[in-house]
C-alpha cells in the first residue's frame, strides 16, 4: 500500500471512475517524491468527498462547491513546497464556478481535480452544468437539452497556466503529475460516467464515444504566469495622528447641534470635520457624522456636528440648534427637519427659496462669495463669525493645516 | 500610548478596530466592500500584514477558513447582506473549529434596506445562526473605547475556543468621528496562542481533559491534520451519528457556554427602582438618559451588556432585583427583550425601540420616569 493511503479499500461503488482518480493521484504524488504531510487534500461535497479517511495527507472536507475557495485560502497561507489539491465533482464545480475562475485569474497555487461523472451522483442523478447535451438523467430522461461548460477553456481564459481534460480510463498520472508540478493554478477535468445513475440511464454509451460526441475534447493546455502568494508586510500604526492642539477657548456652556447640508462633491464632509477639529482646538468635545445617498458622487451631502462642553455619549441630532444649507440638494434633503424647527437659526444660501420653518432665517451668498467648491467652508466660517461658538481663527487655522489648505484661497474671507 | 499626556484626535471606531485587531495579533484581513463596513476594510487594507480583497463574501469566509486552517488569525467586516452570504461558511468554520473574527456592522434592514442608516436589527439572527442552535460567541461594542478593548477579547476568545467569533457593532458606532484622547488607550498585548506540541498521534478534535482540542495548522510536517465540516469523530473522520461524533457535536456547545468571557458594565445607584439596559449605539443614549435622571434626583441603574451571546445568566439575575426594567434598542421588536423573555415580556419590563433613527436619551428617561 502507498504511503499516501491509510486504507486501500476506497469507499466508492464498484466500477466507479473515482477509484482511478485516487490511484492516479497517488501515483503522481509518488512520482513527484512528495511526502504525505507536504500535501493538503481539500474535498468538496459529493461521493468523491468521502475519501478523506483513506488519505494519509492532511485532509479538509468542506462545503458543497466552496472547496476551491477554501483551498485557495489554505494555499495562500502555505509555502510553495506544500501541495494543495482539490477534489471536486461536476456539481461542485457548477455551484462553485466563480471560485474556480477567481482562483485561476489570481493564479493561486493549487491543483483542482474535477470528477466529472456527468451528473450529481450523491443526490440521485440530477444534471449539472457539466452534463452534456443529450445525456439522460433521472430528471431529463429524454436527454439533457443544454450544452455543458467547458471548464479547461474557461480557466484558460481566466488565466490558468495549466488546464487539462482526460478520459478517466487507465493511467493518467502523468497529467496529474504535470499539474502538481505547476506553481500556480492547474485544473484537470477527468471524464467518467456515474456507474449508479449515468450507466443506468445511458446503457449504450461508452465513455470515449461520449467524449467525442459531446465535444469533451481531451487535451493539455499550458501557459506561464507567476503564482499569486501574499507575503507579510510591515505596516505603520493607524494612530500616528497629530494631536489636535488646544490653543483657543469657547464660550459654549452646554451643547450645540449643527447640520450642514449641501451637495456631494462640494466639500461638505470635510468642512464639517474641520469644524469639529476647530471646536476641539477651542477645548470642546465634538462629533461629526455624515449622511449621503449610496451614490456618493451626486445628490445631497449632509453632516451632523455636535459640539459640547461635556463628553458626548449620544451624538444624534433630533433637534438642531443650527442648520446651514449651501445648495438645493441640501435644502431638499433637510426640508422636513427645517419645517419642524421651532427655534434655532437657519443659514440659507442666497440662491435658494426660503423654506417653511419656525427658525430664524439668515440669508447669505455662500456660493457667490466662495464658489460651489468652498461654499460649505465659507458658510461654517460665517456661522462662527455670527455666533462666536468657536473662534473663527481656530477654524481658519484648521483649514490651513488640512490637506485642502493649500488649495483654498482664504484671502478676503 | 503616553498615559500622562493627552493626545486629542478626531477619530472613528473603524480605525480603532483595525489597529486593535493588528496589535492583538490578527494577521490577515479578507474584505469585500459593503456600507457601512467599508471604512474598516479601508483601514485594515493599510494596516494588516496581509490584506486580501475577495470577490464576494462567500469567498471571503472560505479564504478566512483556509488561512485559519494554515495558522493565521483572520478578520473580516461586513453588514447584513454580506453576512447572509457568509452564514453557511461560518457554520463550516464553527464545525471545523477554526478561529476567526467577523465584525458585523449593522445597518437598516430588511434585505438591502438602507445602507447608510444604522440599526440594531441582527441580534436574533445571530442567536440562531448555527444550525442546531449551537451558540456562537458574540460581543458588542458600546463606545469608542470598546472599539479598542473588545477586538483583542474577541480574538483571544476565537483562539481559546477554536471558533469563529462575531463582534457586533453598527453604522453610527464605526463611522461617526468623535473627539477622543488617544492617551486613554491601554496597551494591547498580542493574543496568547499555542499549537499542539505532543508526540502524537494528533487527533484534530480530541479535547483530552478539556473542552477545546489543541490546534495544529494543516500543512505542518509533524502530524496529520484532518478538518471536517461534516459530522465527525475526534480524529475528523466523517460519521453518521456515532456516539463519539454526537459527543463531539455536543462539545461545541459546551465549550462556548463554559468559556466565553462575560463582559458588561453595571452602574447601580442606591435606591434605584429602575434598571436601564442598553447595548451597541443605544448605550450612549442610555448613559446620557441616566445622567440626566440622576441630575434631577431620580435614582436609576444602568446595565450595558457587551457579551450578547451566549446570553449571560447575570443579566436576568440583575434584572430580577429591580421592580422595573427599561430595555432600549434600535430595532422594531425589542430583540434583546425577546431573547431574554420570549414572546411573553413581563409587564414590568418596558421596551424603548425605534427604526430609521437613533433612540434619544429623552425617550429612555421618559420611560424610566413613567
Amino acid at each position: 500500500m502507498s504511503g499516501f493511503l491509510v486504507k486501500p479499500e476506497l469507499p466508492y461503488c464498484k466500477g466507479c471512475g473515482h477509484h482511478l482518480i485516487v490511484r492516479n493521484t497517488v501515483k503522481a504524488l509518488e512520482a513527484l517524491g512528495a511526502s504525505p504531510l507536504d500535501v493538503v487534500l481539500v474535498t468538496d461535497i459529493g461521493c468523491h468527498g468521502i475519501v478523506d479517511g483513506n488519505f494519509a495527507t492532511h485532509t479538509v472536507h468542506g462545503l458543497h462547491g466552496r472547496s476551491v475557495a477554501l483551498a485557495a485560502g489554505i494555499a495562500m497561507g502555505l509555502p510553495p513546497e506544500k501541495k494543495v489539491i482539490v477534489y471536486i465533482g461536476d456539481g461542485g464545480a457548477t455551484i462553485g464556478l466563480q471560485h474556480i475562475l477567481e482562483a485561476a485569474r489570481m493564479n493561486v497555487d493549487l491543483t483542482v481535480v474535477v470528477h466529472n461523472n456527468m451528473l450529481y451522483g450523491m443526490t440521485g442523478g440530477q444534471p449539472s452544468g457539466l452534463t452534456p447535451t443529450g445525456f439522460r438523467t433521472v430528471l431529463t430522461p429524454q436527454g439533457y437539452p443544454l450544452p455543458h461548460h467547458d471548464l479547461p477553456r474557461l480557466v484558460r481564459d481566466a488565466g490558468a497556466p495549466y488546464a487539462a481534460r482526460v478520459v478517466g480510463l487507465g493511467d493518467f498520472s502523468d497529467v496529474l503529475r504535470q499539474a502538481l508540478e505547476v506553481e500556480g493554478f492547474a485544473l484537470v477535468e477527468v471524464l467518467e460516467i456515474c456507474v449508479s445513475y449515468g450507466v443506468k440511464m445511458n446503457p449504450d454509451l461508452r465513455l470515449k464515444e461520449l467524449a467525442q460526441e459531446t465535444g469533451y475534447e481531451p487535451g493539455v493546455w499550458t501557459g506561464a504566469r507567476p503564482a499569486f502568494r501574499p507575503s507579510r508586510r510591515e505596516t505603520a500604526s493607524l494612530l500616528e495622528m497629530p494631536a489636535v492642539p488646544r490653543q483657543y477657548s469657547s464660550p459654549l456652556e452646554g451643547r450645540m447641534a449643527l447640520i450642514l447640508a449641501g451637495s456631494a462633491g462640494e466639500g461638505v464632509q470635510q468642512a464639517a470635520e474641520l469644524l469639529a477639529q476647530a471646536a476641539m482646538m477651542a477645548g470642546l468635545h465634538a462629533t461629526k457624522k455624515g449622511s449621503y445617498p449610496v451614490t456618493v458622487g451626486v445628490g445631497f451631502s449632509t453632516a451632523e456636528i455636535v459640539l459640547s462642553r461635556d463628553p458626548i455619549f449620544y451624538h444624534g441630532v433630533p433637534q438642531p440648534d443650527a442648520v446651514v444649507v449651501t445648495s438645493a440638494d441640501g435644502l431638499a434633503n433637510q426640508r422636513e427637519r427645517i419645517r419642524r424647527m421651532t427655534g434655532g437659526v437657519l443659514w440659507l444660501d442666497a440662491s435658494l427659496p426660503r423654506p417653511e420653518t419656525g427658525a430664524e432665517v439668515r440669508v447669505a451668498d455662500f456660493r457667490g462669495r466662495a464658489g460651489a467648491r468652498n461654499a460649505a467652508l465659507y458658510a461654517l466660517l460665517t456661522v462662527l463669525r455670527e455666533t462666536g461658538v468657536v473662534p473663527p481663527e481656530a477654524f481658519l487655522e484648521a483649514v490651513r493645516e488640512s490637506p485642502i489648505g493649500k488649495h483654498v484661497d482664504l484671502s478676503g474671507w | 500610548m503616553n498615559e500622562t499626556q493627552s493626545h486629542p484626535v478626531l477619530i472613528d471606531g473603524s480605525r480603532l478596530i483595525a489597529e486593535a485587531c493588528v496589535r492583538a495579533g490578527a494577521d490577515a484581513y479578507v474584505g469585500y466592500p459593503i456600507t457601512p463596513a467599508s471604512l474598516i476594510f479601508f483601514f485594515a487594507s493599510r494596516r494588516f500584514p496581509i490584506a486580501l480583497p475577495a470577490p464576494d463574501e462567500i469567498t471571503a469566509l472560505q479564504w478566512m477558513a483556509g488561512l485559519s486552517a494554515a495558522g493565521y488569525l483572520p478578520v473580516s467586516a461586513t453588514s447584513f447582506p454580506g453576512f447572509a452570504l457568509m452564514v453557511e461558511s461560518i457554520n463550516m468554520a464553527y464545525m471545523m473549529e477554526l478561529p476567526m473574527l467577523v465584525i458585523l456592522v449593522q445597518r437598516l434592514g430588511p434585505a438591502t434596506g438602507t445602507a447608510t442608516a444604522g440599526a440594531q436589527g441582527d441580534l436574533l439572527l445571530l442567536n440562531g445562526l448555527v444550525s442546531g442552535g449551537y451558540p456562537l460567541p458574540v460581543f458588542c461594542i458600546a463606545d469608542l473605547e470598546d472599539c479598542w478593548r473588545l477586538p483583542p477579547v474577541a480574538l483571544q476568545t476565537a483562539v481559546d475556543l477554536r471558533t469563529p467569533v462575531v463582534l457586533l457593532t453598527s453604522k453610527e458606532m464605526v463611522m461617526t468621528q468623535e473627539s477622543f484622547d488617544l492617551a486613554r488607550l491601554a496597551e494591547i498585548a498580542p493574543v496568547r496562542r499555542t499549537f499542539y506540541e505532543g508526540p502524537g498521534p494528533y487527533c484534530t478534535y480530541d479535547p483530552a481533559d478539556g473542552l477545546v482540542p489543541p490546534f495544529l495548522p494543516v500543512g505542518n510536517g509533524q502530524h496529520q491534520v484532518r478538518l471536517n465540516a461534516s459530522t465527525h469523530d475526534r480524529c475528523g473522520i466523517i460519521q453518521h451519528t456515532s456516539d463519539e461524533a454526537m459527543a463531539n457535536t455536543r462539545r461545541l456547545q459546551a465549550k462556548v457556554e463554559a468559556r466565553t468571557p462575560v463582559l458588561y458594565s453595571l452602574d447601580e445607584q442606591e435606591g434605584a427602582r429602575t434598571l436601564v439596559v442598553a447595548y451597541d449605539i443605544t448605550a450612549g443614549a442610555a448613559r446620557e438618559a441616566v445622567a440626566a435622571l440622576r441630575a434631577q434626583g431620580v435614582p436609576v441603574s444602568l446595565l450595558i451588556p457587551r457579551t450578547l451571546l451566549p446570553l449571560p445568566a447575570v443579566y436576568l439575575e440583575t434584572m430580577d432585583r429591580y421592580p422595573r426594567v427599561v430595555i432600549a434598542e434600535e430595532n422594531h421588536q425589542g430583540q434583546l427583550a425577546h431573547l431574554l423573555f420570549g414572546r411573553r415580556v413581563p409587564p414590568h419590563v418596558r421596551r424603548v425601540t425605534a427604526i430609521g433613527r437613533m433612540i434619544r436619551p429623552d425617550e429612555i428617561a421618559q420611560e424610566v420616569a413613567r
